[in-house]
């Protein structure tokens, strides 16, 4: 199988990322469009025999990063969201409908990192490389974003903390 | 003997993704079931990376968009060399094409597999909870069929497990590939809980026999009658319990 089709192979996760990364269906699909476009006019400087998910998983980080920065030139891209507790009056129920705004909620460098983690099962390693950071950020990225959602979904604040080693 | 000073934050995190080779994994795992508070953080995060593959997973299953499929050609300044991978692209894109067109084929035979993995993974997200496991209990099975069957769009009936052991608890409502679908979840004396996942099936007048999945730590009977999907599931009990549980289900379903 040629890059080609392992990339078109990849379509369906990349729509799964980009929706959980984007929030609704639209801008989801725009920007898989545009990564899309983007990896085919690229294709030519992936290297052969290295990983082509993160080759492809970076384009996209990349067309988001400046989807955003185009969007709100003042956003922070990291701490920049105050989450608010959705859950305050329902209890500590497991919503998936609040899920995915709890999730819009994350400062996107962390849910890059989570969604990464838990949707595509990709190990520390390879994230780092996708979201070209050092794996130390990677880690507290996750650390936070678990934090956060946690907070959120199950009202449980981050009080008993471990060491953070760098 | 494993301490907060040695145990860092970024080992608790690969703990939770079962990235920690076997030996540390022990070691972190006999520290955590010392310390209850740091239990309940990996509990939680299990938990909602469960309720995250959960909430996304049907986007991989959508047919992909047209034109997300369709080659866009370089621009026309791009050299020779550039031209040349557009021939390729557009043999690769055929080839592609029909690779895609044959696995849709796979795709509706996989589909009941697909279903057995969105029950394991909506087991694994509510059978734990211990204060809202359902939105509406048993005490409201009328209002909870009524409101279940409406929004799936399909008479559905809460089959009575006492026989087999099972009490209702309730149901909710969760997402589905193709709109909503149902859960109903059953609890045994001991605390142990079973899940019934339904939903309603694209093509009719179909029926399959039992088929059997392991999707981690969830075991799932799943089987089609007709309109609708069935899909039992269990992290607790045996397969042949399990297999008892789901016989009662389809009988009861089809006197």
């Amino acid at each position: 199988m040629n890059e080609g089709e392992r990339l078109v192979e990849l379509i369906p996760r990349l729509r799964r990322y980009a929706r959980a990364l984007a929030g609704d269906r639209a801008s989801a699909d725009d920007l898989v469009q545009d990564t899309l476009e983007r990896a085919w006019s690229k294709l030519h400087l992936y290297r052969r025999g290295t990983d082509l998910r993160a080759w492809l998983f970076t384009v996209m980080h990349n067309v988001h990063v400046n989807k955003v920065r185009a969007a709100r030139p003042t956003d922070p891209l990291d701490e920049g969201l105050s989450e608010i507790a959705l859950r305050a009056t329902q209890g500590d129920s497991l919503m998936l409908r609040d899920l995915d705004r709890a999730i819009a909620l994350l400062p996107m460098e962390q849910r890059a990192v989570l969604l990464l983690v838990t949707l595509e099962d990709m190990s520390y390693e390879e994230v780092a490389r996708t979201l070209q950071i050092p794996i130390g950020t990677v880690m507290s990225r996750l650390s936070r974003a678990r934090d956060k959602l946690r907070a959120m979904m199950l009202g449980q604040t981050a009080s008993a903390k471990l060491k953070v080693v760098k | 003997m494993t301490d907060e000073t040695t145990l860092t934050d970024a080992e608790l995190q690969a703990y939770v993704d079962g990235r920690l080779p076997a030996l540390r994994a022990a070691e972190v795992e006999a520290w955590i079931s010392a310390h209850p508070e740091h239990a309940e953080r990996v509990a939680d995060y299990r938990r909602l990376g469960d309720a995250l593959r959960l909430l996304y997973e049907p986007i991989v299953s959508e047919p992909v968009p047209e034109s997300m499929l369709a080659r866009r050609p370089p621009r026309w300044s791009r050299a020779a060399k550039a031209a040349a991978w557009v021939g390729l692209g557009i043999a690769a894109g055929l080839i592609a094409g029909w690779q895609l067109h044959d696995r849709s084929v796979a795709a509706m035979v996989d589909a009941g597999a697909a279903m057995a993995r969105r029950a394991a993974l909506a087991h694994a997200t509510y059978s734990p909870e211990v204060r809202h496991p359902v939105e509406v209990g048993a005490d409201q099975e009328a209002h909870l069929v009524a409101w279940l069957s409406k929004r799936v769009g399909a008479p559905l009936r809460a089959p009575k497990l006492e026989d087999v052991g099972y009490h209702l608890v309730g149901g909710r409502l969760l997402p589905g590939e193709s709109g909503p679908v149902a859960q109903f979840m059953y609890q045994c004396n001991a605390g142990t809980r079973v899940t019934l996942y339904v939903r309603t099936e694209s093509t009719q007048n179909r029926e399959s026999a039992f088929r059997y999945s392991k999707e981690g730590n969830v075991r799932v009977y799943y089987w089609v009658d007709r309109k609708l999907g069935y899909a039992m599931s269990t992290s607790d009990i045996s397969k042949d319990d399990l297999l008892k549980v789901s016989n009662a289900v389809y009988q009861q379903l089809n006197p």
